[in-house]
């Protein structure tokens, strides 16, 4: 390979790193939230669809990108209320009901989708991060996602709420001893709910940035399992918020080096290389799960965590 | 009459899909057509006529064997939601193997076709189990994960060394030989996958039910505390569920190969194995009860293409009816745990006195 190709290759992925990058950060966010109150939501998958269609009719019916990422955000929402009041049923299990809702999330995206697949909306603005350099491949694969910056700033918030904030305390308190938090007069349905509905929204912050920036429209196949990855990659950054930034970013990474390389003419193994996210959350999840244990950093009533 | 217990059992999951099929008449309502017609389209193209029930059957032989794929390691505890994966490996290990072998156009080569496709799809659920077991790792999320990793494999192989070279705009793996292709049964679009289908429920729900392995798998299940009290090996029973289940979806790939496509391409990525989910918690896990199951939502995905064409719905209409499905189906759990005879004397107190 020439020097040139090498640049391309690095911008691509760096860029990839970006630009992938950040539905995961969101989702991510949003899942370690709705786990620090003691749930596991499996449904943000068909949460990051339904968002990303939501959020791209939105942008093509009002014209503004950013009420776009609003109606996206609002219906991520709705969605994980639902989650969140289902589960909150007698007998009624966090891990199917994710399942449940992934299918009617998809199902829903899918069917009120189906006109959007043809038209243009308007796209969120981008910040060009490669200004410092006369090469045109740096300058196009380094432009940033204008939520990225919120995102990291959401990440710094979450992170400083559940240290600091009276409502991070009591989310944390009902994901670690739902005895605890009845005996001091609180909700624990109450509040897992609301956490729950919160992250749904975050999440769908992360479904905007689908459809309103990378890849930049409505297609059915616009997130393949994003939504899930985020469960594993919120075990890696061990429940932190400041971590998931850094997990996103990686995951973004390699799920770009196979794009990257066909960038640059190496379209063998382009499937396998796109299989690298999830191989990646496997070995991940290798080293830091241990049978018979929680994991590190976990909520004490999360039941993905148990065995 | 039936047993209190058992009408109980069947009342719930009837009342979810009715109300199901109302909340789904609302969503199409809000689209301007008429909710009645929809129903009735519904049915037609389900089980309307001779052509509609071959339609169906078609649709359910698969389910039946993607749900097993859900239903025997919920049966030892665990909830693998990735027979979409086994399935695409199976479909391939199937046609790989009739590639690369010279097998007799006959069965024989028919049963060695579907064991490999059996034997790839179990290796990949225990797979799951075994990170479960022995890393700890939730095989919700790596049974999801392997799925996707399968599918990658399945693209990259079909499009890459397994290519048929005459596969231009589609690209597919070389057609299975006319000798290894399963027939329909007595000259009808139904195909041989149906009894194997049929059987393979049948014979793992008399497993569960009737041997003493079966009755270890469902106590590990249901009490792991004690089945480790009574020494059960836990982990051999759980991944012999998860092998089976594994196998049983294999198999639902090798016959899709072997009865409908005749080869392996990307067509077999069809949301088979993520229906059986819905399917499998409907039946609650038990493997006769997948029968019907099965059968009614292979009828829905039937009539999807009619809904299509006659009221102009978009194909995913049949998506927003699964998933409306299994929500309530979940919900309903909620509601068996409230004591409806007392329910009812606090509601109906004349009633009661007639009797």
């Amino acid at each position: 390979m020439t020097a040139d190709q090498w640049i391309a290759l690095v911008a691509g992925i760096v860029g990839g790193a970006l630009r992938v990058g950040a539905p995961f950060l969101f989702v991510s966010l949003g899942e370690c939230l709705t786990e620090k109150s003691g749930r596991i939501n499996l449904g943000l998958e068909g949460v990051l669809v339904l968002s990303a269609m939501a959020a791209f009719g939105g942008a093509y019916l009002t014209d503004s990108a950013w009420l776009g990422v609003l109606i996206g955000a609002l219906a991520g929402a709705a969605l994980a209320l639902l989650h969140g009041l289902l589960c909150s049923l007698d007998r009624v299990n966090d891990v199917a009901t994710g399942i449940a809702l992934m299918l009617l999330g998809t199902g829903l995206a899918f069917y009120l989708g189906k006109p959007l697949i043809q038209p243009q909306a308007p796209q969120i603005p981008a910040i060009p991060l490669g200004f410092w350099s006369d090469n045109p491949v740096v300058r196009s694969a380094l432009q940033l996602n204008a939520l990225v910056p919120v995102g990291v700033a959401l990440a710094v918030l979450l992170w400083w709420g559940f240290a600091r904030t009276r409502a991070g305390l009591l989310v944390r308190m009902a994901g670690d001893s739902a005895q605890a938090t009845r005996a001091l007069g609180y909700s624990v349905s109450g509040l897992r709910i609301a956490a729950t509905t919160a992250g749904g929204f975050i999440a769908g912050l992360g479904g905007a940035s689908l459809t309103l920036f990378y890849p930049g429209s409505w297609n059915e196949g616009i997130s393949s399992g994003q939504g899930l990855i985020a469960v594993a990659l919120v075990i890696f950054a061990r429940w932190s918020p400041l971590r998931c930034v850094g997990a996103a970013l990686l995951f973004g990474g390699a799920g770009a080096i196979g794009p990257a390389l066909q960038s640059i003419g190496i379209g063998w193994g382009y499937h396998l290389f796109n299989t690298v996210p999830y191989v990646l959350t496997l070995v991940i999840l290798v080293f830091t799960c241990r049978p018979g244990s929680a994991a590190a950093g976990s909520p004490g009533e999360l039941s993905s965590t148990r065995n | 009459m039936l047993r209190p217990a058992l009408f109980k059992e069947l009342a719930l999951p009837v009342f979810a899909i009715a109300a199901a099929l109302l909340l789904f008449g609302l969503v199409v309502a809000f689209a301007g057509i008429d909710a009645v017609e929809v129903w009735a389209t519904l049915f037609k193209g389900a089980f309307g006529d001779w052509f509609s029930w071959q339609n169906t059957l078609q649709r359910a032989a698969p389910l039946m064997l993607t749900a097993l794929c859900v239903a025997l390691p919920a049966r030892a505890g665990l909830i693998v939601i990735g027979g979409e994966g086994a399935l695409v490996l199976g479909g391939l290990a199937c046609a790989a193997l009739a590639h690369a072998v010279p097998l007799p156009g006959n069965l024989v080569g028919t049963v060695a076709v579907c064991i490999a496709g059996a034997l790839a799809g179990a290796l990949w659920i225990v797979l799951a189990g075994w990170l479960r077991q022995y890393r700890g790792i939730n095989e919700t999320i790596s049974s999801l994960l392997l799925a996707y990793i399968a599918i990658g494999i399945f693209k990259h192989l079909v499009e890459g060394p397994l290519r048929d070279p005459a596969s231009l705009n589609k690209p597919s793996t070389y057609a299975l030989g006319d000798g290894l292709l399963i027939g329909g049964i007595g000259g009808s679009d139904v195909h041989w996958g149906l009894v194997v289908g049929i059987v393979a429920c049948l014979g793992l729900g008399w497993w569960l039910r009737a041997t003493a392995s079966g009755f270890s798998v469902r106590v590990v299940g249901g009490n792991p505390r004690t089945a480790q009290l009574v020494g059960l090996p836990a982990t051999r029973l759980i991944l012999s569920a998860c092998g089976l289940g594994g196998a049983c979806a294999g198999l639902a790939g090798a016959i899709e190969v072997a009865a409908v496509h005749t080869n392996a391409n990307a067509s077999l990525i069809a949301g088979y194995g993520y229906a059986g989910i819905l399917v499998s918690f409907i039946a609650r896990h038990n493997p006769v009860a997948i029968v019907p199951v099965a059968i009614l939502f292979g009828g829905f995905g039937a009539a999807g293409s009619l809904l299509q064409r006659r009221l102009g719905l978009p194909d995913a209409s049949v998506l927003v009816l699964q998933g409306i499905a299994f929500v309530l189906i979940l919900a309903s759990e909620g509601l068996r745990t409230v004591d409806w005879k007392k329910f009812g004397d606090r509601m109906l107190p004349e009633a009661r006195s007639y009797t």
